[in-house]
């Protein structure tokens, strides 16, 4: 049974395919794996009876000839997407008994390509975070440890639990979503891929919003393939959203082996940041040789803007959030806390019904949107993310893909970082830039660092040009060899 | 300029300014953001959609026949059409508004200034400038009186698409404000886009007064919310502008605030007596993009519109030759200009006025109808005045006969037949009839020689042997000619 | 731009969350940490440079003006902390 949670989805897909096993055979394996390592936390709500409704159904399909391109493949989906009947908590206590009559685009895209839910993964608070100890249901933890170090180490964030799931093979793929890092930087943590697609190739509706004009719902895995396959299920156009590009969905696998001769891979020097560690920098460098070894060319480019990329997130993204958190407020769903006025019971729900990273953001969000302050911040940072994308767009003239580090470092342990909100917010610095420019982005596990833990390599593409992106991450695949199984399993 | 009168206080003269917001429900099928249905008057919560109630995830669409009566709107406002326009959301806690947010529009509103003509005693007209009209989100209603510690919030309404309309502060008088509103409701009604009623909330008017005087920069103003009548707003305006007057006058300062108006007392008073002003920190909603119109499509909605209240009016006083008073009552309403129309389609224009406007209204108002509920046609009142036109009764009997129709809705004809009320108009039959009488009362025909007035008698007599049905104009003619007056 | 105690309180105020006076201090170091680090953005020239309205070239989809949505009650007052004869129920609102 063990080896079943150790296929890829691909290997899974054809070995259901030629009836190796059963849907349900692959679904049993991937429950009992989950309950063997719950010490990951890296679940809020397991759905073992529907998943084995829903493998079962599969295998129907499969026996009458049909089945969608997911078919009896078991994952795991972010408590961030609103699934029809099932506790949905976007990881917070304001949500608490939150089961929504509606099931958000992207899984209902999933669920009709036949695949199966194993359950809701853990998140930070609202997505707000890059390590998933905001979450009201306590952190998810990293299948690594660091060499002969017992210490848990965060699993990254926001999609934390989805990152850890894939990587501790408890399940075959999942969902997450990304605003500024949180499916690329857990997916470098935890030594798995994590693709965030262009702004607008996800549906968000049925997503419990974080910043609007950020957030993008993406696959992690444990393949680049895996994640071509699960991309071409989740995306497409999508008209309750009104940001929804009106793009086909290509063929993404089949794009996936072609050579990368001639293309042009471009070096952003604005990237090297002081505070790198060697390691990183050294990879950097070798996932830069891997492309030329295989006929790309490799160019200087400028991404003058880049420093101010990591503020002027801060600035927009809490500023959408405090308007989408809004909503919470005891009335329709979730936490109520009864107050003897309105005004007390709002502000006793989501003083208790929110972490403190949250109202962090809240509160800065408030701030920059309120009167006096709006053109200083707000409005100066809508034009810093114009310069921005302005930056990438005159390099993608020179340019067909961006190769940086994902992340500054590997991950840490629980409770580092834990006091320095800046700190924290420093881990999506590589990231962050294609967000604010909407552009896709993937994550490929590439080496180890010093204390043996996996760091990934981002690359980022056109607008659109998943496809390319993909291919670029399958070179970086091939040519690290990387292993996937987190050394000294920390279930 | 305004000829509107000053108002006088105890220290001289003062000058009132008014301004109006007016939210004017748009009629569409659905929401403005979502697919529930707009319908009046159903159970709590059925027309909601999880857009509507702000659910996790949920997200705006907007409707196309929602924007299209914006843009209408505008035409008929001859105001500005801005081809790009940009959604923001206006950020407040409040029960019926599930979002904390409405999504609104603020510094790029999808129609800019406009002008509306009101229509003033004594034949008048003042221009009054438009100065925006853009798309929001209606909020639901709260309803606090159905528990003792309760609100009660329904959001039937939360969502419907609402069109603002903001006048320029050029109103200087209750009266002005009266017919600006009167004016504005019935252009909504001609075009489509508003049904106006105002009873029913699906017009909603807030009114900005402030008092100055003559000649000084304008004066802090106040805002009086939610008036739901043109009487209860005139009122306000004036207790208002008193209110404010005195307040000046006895050394106060007119504070900057949201009143309420009592339609019990006939007062306003103020809001909260704590309540900060709201810091609604707009921003672009990024659930949306800018709406970019097509100048063709405006165009084409342009080329769509019906004839307007005040082209109408002008045509009726130069191809009708009505008088403008009559003219203005009868195009204040579309469906009684029309039913106008069809009447004096062929006819005597200003017979048809007459009748339309004094008889028919007059029995519409004391039944408390209105002309969609009519039991007189216009095609029926066109063949009574039809009869009147051609001798076949007098104006006498077409009074009665139109009591008739208004009761049992029969036509004229049928009960003229019935009561045998034709009127005698044949002049060979009359002129037989003048004949006899002056044949038999040679006395007479003495006296009115000397005394002309005595033909009266003479018409009495053909009256009477014609048992009141011979028609008097032919009478009078015959009689002249046969007497030699 | 330095954030005190009663500007903490009042943005408090304003998102609708409880925050105790003890808590204001510290709130405020918190909050004045972030912006000293996002005040660098003042120093960008960005004169002449419009603000992004959004991140992808897309047109305002319109929708046809049909009723699609509604009729559901129970969905919508199912998640409800108080409900009463088809209504959300809150703490009475004085006007």
């Amino acid at each position: 049974m063990a080896a079943l949670t150790d296929l890829t989805l691909a290997e899974a897909r054809a070995g259901l395919a030629a009836g190796d096993f059963s849907a349900r055979e692959l679904t049993q394996a991937h429950l009992a794996a989950i309950e063997a390592a719950r010490a990951l936390n890296a679940f809020i709500t397991e759905t073992p009876e529907r998943a084995l409704e829903m493998a079962d159904a599969a295998d129907a399909r499969r026996a009458r000839g049909e089945g969608g391109a997911l078919n009896g493949l078991p994952i795991a989906i972010k408590d961030l997407f609103c699934t029809r009947g099932v506790l949905t908590t976007a990881g917070s206590h304001i949500l608490d008994g939150f089961v929504p009559p509606y099931e958000s685009t992207v899984t209902e895209n999933l669920w009709s390509a036949g695949a199966v839910m194993l359950g809701k993964a853990n998140l930070d608070e609202f997505a707000m975070g890059s390590s998933n100890t905001t979450s009201h249901y306590g952190p998810a933890i990293n299948p690594w440890r660091r060499a002969g170090d017992d210490r848990p180490l965060v699993s990254g964030g926001s999609s934390g639990g989805s990152a850890a799931a894939v990587a501790g093979r408890i399940a075959l793929a999942a969902t997450g979503t990304d605003t500024g890092g949180s499916i690329r930087q857990p997916a470098a943590f935890c030594g798995i891929v994590g693709l965030k697609p262009t702004y607008g190739r996800c549906s968000r509706w049925g997503i419990v919003a974080f910043a609007s004009s950020l957030d993008q719902a993406g696959p992690l895995t444990r393949t680049v393939r895996d994640a071509a396959i699960m991309l071409g299920a989740m995306a497409g156009h999508d008209p309750r959203d009104s940001t929804s590009v009106p793009q086909p969905v290509p063929d993404y696998e089949a794009a996936l082996d072609r050579d990368v001769k001639g293309l042009r891979v471009g070096i952003p020097a604005e990237y090297r940041v002081d505070e790198m560690p060697e390691a990183i920098d050294r990879l950097w460098q070798k996932g830069a040789a891997w492309f030329r070894e295989r006929g790309a060319e490799i160019v200087e480019i400028d991404l003058p803007h880049t420093r101010h990329a990591l503020p002027t997130y801060y600035i927009v993204a809490p500023a959408e959030a405090s308007s989408n958190l809004a909503r919470y407020d005891g009335v329709r769903y979730g936490l109520c806390v009864e107050g003897e006025t309105l005004s007390e019971m709002y502000e006793k729900t989501r003083a208790e019904g929110f972490g403190d990273e949250v109202k962090r953001r809240l509160f800065i969000g408030t701030y920059v949107l309120s009167a006096g302050y709006y053109d200083a911040y707000y409005l100066k940072a809508q034009k810093l993310r114009t310069l921005i994308a302005n930056d990438f767009r005159a390099a993608f003239e020179k340019v067909d893909v961006v190769l940086t580090p994902t992340a500054p470092s590997p991950a840490f342990a629980v409770g580092e970082k834990a006091d320095d909100s800046i700190a924290m917010y420093l881990n999506d610095v590589f990231t962050v830039p294609a967000s604010l420019a909407g552009l896709p982005a993937i994550s490929v596990p590439a080496g180890l660092s010093d204390d043996r833990l996996p760091l990934g390599l981002h690359v980022i593409g056109k607008p659109f040009d998943e496809e390319t992106v993909l291919r670029a991450g399958r070179v970086i695949e091939d040519a690290a060899g990387f292993d996937t199984r987190p050394e000294g399993n920390g279930a | 300029m305004s000829d509107a009168p000053l108002i006088a206080g105890r220290t001289g003269d003062w000058e009132v300014v008014i301004g109006l917001e007016v939210h004017a429900q748009v009629i569409s099928k659905a929401k403005l953001f979502s697919g529930a249905s707009t319908a009046f008057g159903a159970p709590p919560n059925s027309q909601v959609s999880p857009v509507d109630a702000a659910m996790p995830g949920m997200l705006p669409v907007i409707n196309a026949v929602c924007v299209e009566q914006a843009v209408r709107t505008g035409l008929a406002l001859k105001a500005q059409i801005n081809l790009v326009s940009v959604f923001d959301r206006k950020n407040y806690f409040y029960p019926d508004l599930p979002a904390g947010y409405q999504i609104s529009q603020y510094p790029r509103p999808i129609v800019g200034a406009g002008e509306i003509i009101l229509d003033l005693p004594g034949g008048r007209s003042r221009k009054v400038g438009i100065t925006r009209l853009h798309l929001e989100q209606d909020a639901g209603k709260s309803l606090h009186d159905r528990g003792a510690d309760a609100t009660h919030v329904d959001l039937n309404r939360a969502g419907v698409a609402l069109m603002e309309i903001v006048s320029e502060p050029d109103l200087r008088s209750a009266e002005e404000a009266g017919a600006y509103m009167r004016k504005l409701r019935s252009i909504l009604r001609y075009i489509g886009t508003c049904d106006g009623n105002m009873e029913e909330g699906s017009m909603r008017c807030d009114v900005n007064v402030s008092v100055r005087r003559p000649g000084e920069p304008y004066g802090t103003r106040s805002e009086t919310k939610n008036v739901n009548s043109i009487r209860f707003l005139m009122r306000a305006i004036e207790y208002e502008a008193a209110r404010q007057i005195e307040l000046i006058e006895d050394g106060g300062a007119v504070v900057q605030e949201t009143r309420l108006f009592d339609s019990t007392r006939g007062e306003t008073r103020s809001m909260r007596s704590k309540e900060e002003a709201h810091d609604y920190r707009y921003f672009p909603d990024p659930d949306l993009v800018p709406l970019r119109l097509d100048q063709a499509w405006v165009d084409e909605i342009a080329a769509g519109l019906p004839e307007l209240p005040d082209e109408k009016k002008a045509r009726f006083i130069a191809d009708y030759g009505l008088a403008p008073y009559d003219a203005g009552v009868l195009v204040a309403d579309r469906d009684n200009a029309d039913y106008f129309e069809a009447v004096a389609k062929g006819r005597d224009a200003k017979l048809a006025g007459n009748w339309v406007t004094v008889e028919l209204f007059g029995r519409l108002n004391k039944a408390g109808l209105g002309i969609g509920d009519t039991p007189v046609s216009a095609e029926g009142l066109g063949g009574l005045i039809d009869l009147v036109a051609e001798g076949a009764i007098s104006g006498r009997t077409a009074k009665d006969v139109f009591d008739e129709m208004f009761e049992t809705g029969r036509g004229a004809a049928e009960i003229v037949e019935e009561k045998g009320l034709r009127q005698l108009s044949d002049a060979g039959e009359i002129e037989a009839i003048v004949d006899r009488i002056i044949a038999d009362n040679p006395g007479q025909v003495a006296q009115v020689e000397k005394n002309p007035k005595v033909i009266g008698w003479f018409v009495g007599q053909v009256m009477k042997a014609t048992g009141g049905q011979a028609n008097p104009g032919v009478v009078n003619g015959i009689l002249r000619k046969k007497l030699g007056l | 731009m330095s954030i005190d105690k009663a500007t903490v309180a009042h943005i408090a105020r304003l998102a609708r969350i409880a925050l105790p006076e003890d808590a204001r201090e510290a709130v405020a170091g918190e909050l004045n940490n972030i912006l000293a680090w996002v005040e660098q953005l003042a120093e960008v020239d960005t004169d002449g440079v419009e603000p992004m309205t959004s991140v992808v070239e897309v047109a305002l989809p319109l929708r046809a003006d049909e009723v699609t949505d509604g009729a559901r009650v129970e969905e919508i007052l199912a998640n409800a902390p108080r409900r009463e004869d088809g209504y959300f129920v809150v703490p009475k609102v004085v006007e």
